[in-house]
């Protein structure tokens, strides 16, 4: 059975009197373990889905199966169960809690996983220690260059162990350099078994997946196997980062 | 399940203490506002408890079971009235005479007077003309609670032959004799001159003024030497408890027979026990109380807006913060958990410090009426119940509010 298995999903947003299509019947199969690109110019749809696809929304028509769960009849807290457990968002803006140091932002999932604060804090401790981020675990967010805040994003992502990553241009606020190292810790967490979801605009960016799905107009224009898949080495990011390969259940 | 939400709701007030903190201005005044409604309530409800304790300490005046028949009532702050008490007719000699023989079932029926008020003098000193002095019968010394530390009381031979003797309150004692016992010594009074036989037990002083500083000599004596038309106090004991509503009764009907009261119409005197001079101070005070209770309303009411127009803001500030804390799998109830959490701790903060402050305050009446303090506990609970039910409903809206944002557009919010 796939991961996510998506049917005639379509969503629509009333604005006024008239009626936006955002998505208009996509269908999808993910199986687990794939490293996947969404791309598509804005406005194309591709948010809509990414958001459709983090449970943060709901469709107006259509079946998501997630793991074998129908998502889309799911109310507010079992959504809200479903990011916690099976989600890990990693977002353009790194969407980190300004007042609170790495650590804790890293554990806040755990809290409203309900975990007891000693087994919080060593998992959350652990996630940073595999994004490279052993040395910085009371730091800020503002003490932080921007590729060591996208990690602690994932750190964050990764530390509920969810069946996907779902990535929204999570190279877009980094400078090129920056931006190849976290490709590069996205491809090592794939190689370990991660189901990592990229939503992008950059054609770079994409190349870097193993299956690339354009959305044109809220219907999948073209999903293809990407042949020359781009690959950060682990010796190239070794070399841009610094960071030890993660080891990530 | 019960073990995850207790510790989720911890979590959420840690939270809160962090962003509370991180305000540290806007807290404060936020808080400030709470902290004057329930300073306001707290000091005044402190203040008149110290008096009423220092009253009922006072009205051990009258002895266990004891009543006392006067014109003037305990307690009056209405002057209108003066005029009405101050016509009623007085208690002489010859009333308690008669209360004896037809309050049949009274332990104990006494008389006081004060008489006058002098200099006192004795070999070794002399006093400001300021002493008062009180005449009193035999039975005085049980109904009035006087306890006697050195020498004896009155006898009713004293009282009834008029003997030049005296007892001595133990200030004007330690004035007139500051080295050894005054027994057996003179003391003159109004140029009187009277052996002293005995020295009161300290009693202590009662709103900021000494209850030892008097001069005490038979009811018979101050008779002879002022007339029999001295004004009396009258004191009714009863001997236990159980049979005082009947004393009382008793007593009074023969009160109202011997002043020729009609029936049905209302008593031209006062009956003042020790609860009956509390429960007064208690009905003039609720005036007070309720003022009290009023401005700490509208200061609590006036706080709780404060409290939700900056939680309304904070809300709108951390539109963000709210947005991430949804899409990493905090359910709406936590969202509106942690802003209440953080209502009522502004609320709780500003009463915690309300109630210390307020207290303090209360009590610095306890150095006017040189009494002992009082940490009232009832109400410190009241004050700190009123904070959080002020955070609670205060902060739900904007609780609400911030869990009912859209996470999408709260992850878009700039």
């Amino acid at each position: 059975m796939p991961l996510i298995q998506i049917e005639n999903l379509a969503r629509r947003y009333v604005m006024g009197s008239e009626t936006v299509h955002a998505l208009r019947g996509v269908s999808l199969s993910i199986e687990r373990g794939e490293y996947l690109a969404i791309m598509g110019p804005s406005g194309s749809g591709k948010s809509t889905l990414m958001n459709l696809l983090g449970c943060l929304d709901t469709p107006s028509e259509g079946v998501y199966q997630l793991n074998g769960k129908n998502v889309a009849k799911m109310g507010d807290n079992e959504l809200a169960d479903i990011r916690n457990r099976e989600i890990g968002f990693v977002f353009q803006s790194f969407n980190l809690l300004a007042r609170s140091d790495a650590l804790h932002n890293v554990e806040l999932p755990l809290i409203y996983a309900g975990l007891p604060p000693k087994e919080r804090r060593e998992r959350a401790r652990t996630a940073l220690v595999n994004v490279g981020l052993g040395e910085r675990l009371h730091h800020r967010p503002n003490e932080l260059s921007g590729g060591q805040r996208q990690r602690v994003a994932i750190a964050r992502a990764l530390v509920n162990r969810p069946s996907i990553i779902l990535a929204d241009e999570p190279t877009g606020n980094l400078d090129s350099k920056t931006g190849v190292e976290i490709l590069g810790l996205f491809e090592e967490l794939s190689r370990r078994g991660n189901t990592i979801i990229v939503v992008t605009h950059e054609e770079d960016v994409a190349q870097h997946a193993r299956r690339v799905i354009r959305i044109r107009d809220g219907l999948i224009a073209a999903d293809e196997i990407n042949r020359d898949q781009r690959a950060v080495t682990g010796g190239a990011a070794a070399a841009a980062g610094g960071f030890a390969p993660p080891i990530i259940a | 399940m019960t073990m995850t939400r207790s510790r989720e709701i911890l979590e959420m007030i840690r939270m809160a203490f962090t962003a509370v903190r991180s305000h540290v201005l806007r807290s404060s005044l936020t808080i400030l506002g709470v902290f004057v409604g329930v300073f306001s309530i707290i000091a005044v409800m402190t203040g008149i408890r110290v008096l009423q304790n220092n009253l009922e300490t006072a009205m051990s005046g009258l002895g266990a079971n004891t009543f006392q028949f006067q014109r003037f009532p305990a307690i009056s702050f209405d002057d209108g009235d003066f005029e009405k008490y101050r016509r009623r007719k007085r208690f002489f000699v010859a009333d308690m005479k008669r209360l004896r023989e037809k309050a049949t079932f009274a332990q104990a029926i006494s008389a006081n007077s004060q008489f006058g008020v002098g200099e006192a003098s004795s070999r070794y000193g002399r006093t400001n003309p300021n002493i008062p002095g009180m005449a009193i019968t035999s039975e005085g010394f049980s109904t009035q609670n006087w306890t006697v530390g050195d020498g004896r009381a009155f006898s009713e031979t004293d009282d009834d032959s008029g003997r030049r003797v005296c007892i001595l309150g133990a200030d004007l004692a330690d004035k007139l004799f500051p080295r050894g016992s005054p027994v057996g010594e003179t003391v003159k009074f109004q140029g009187v001159p009277y052996n002293v036989i005995g020295v009161l037990v300290r009693r202590g002083s009662l709103f900021g003024q000494s209850r030892d500083n008097f001069i005490a000599v038979p009811l018979g004596t101050a008779l002879r030497l002022y007339g029999q038309n001295l004004s009396l106090a009258i004191q009714v004991q009863a001997a236990d408890r159980a049979t005082y509503n009947e004393v009382m009764e008793q007593a009074r009907g023969a009160m109202r027979a011997l002043r020729r009261v009609e029936p049905g119409e209302d008593d031209d005197f006062e009956v003042v026990s020790n609860e009956s001079a509390v429960g007064q101070f208690r009905s003039l005070t609720s005036a007070i109380r309720l003022g009290a209770a009023a401005i700490s309303s509208i200061a609590l009411i006036a706080a709780g807006i404060g409290i939700m127009n900056i939680m309304l803001v904070s809300v709108t500030e951390r539109t963000r913060e709210i947005g991430i804390r949804r899409a990493i799998g905090a359910r709406k109830r936590s969202v509106m958990i942690q802003f209440v959490a953080e209502a009522v701790l502004l609320s709780e903060v500003g009463g915690v410090l309300g109630v210390i402050v307020g207290i303090l305050f209360g009590n610095l009446l306890c150095f006017l009426v040189s009494a002992p303090p009082v940490i009232p506990l009832d109400w410190a609970g009241i004050g700190l119940g009123i904070c959080s039910a002020v955070g609670i409903v205060f902060g739900t809206y904007p609780a609400w509010k911030a869990a009912n944002l859209d996470p999408i557009d709260s992850l878009r919010y700039e």
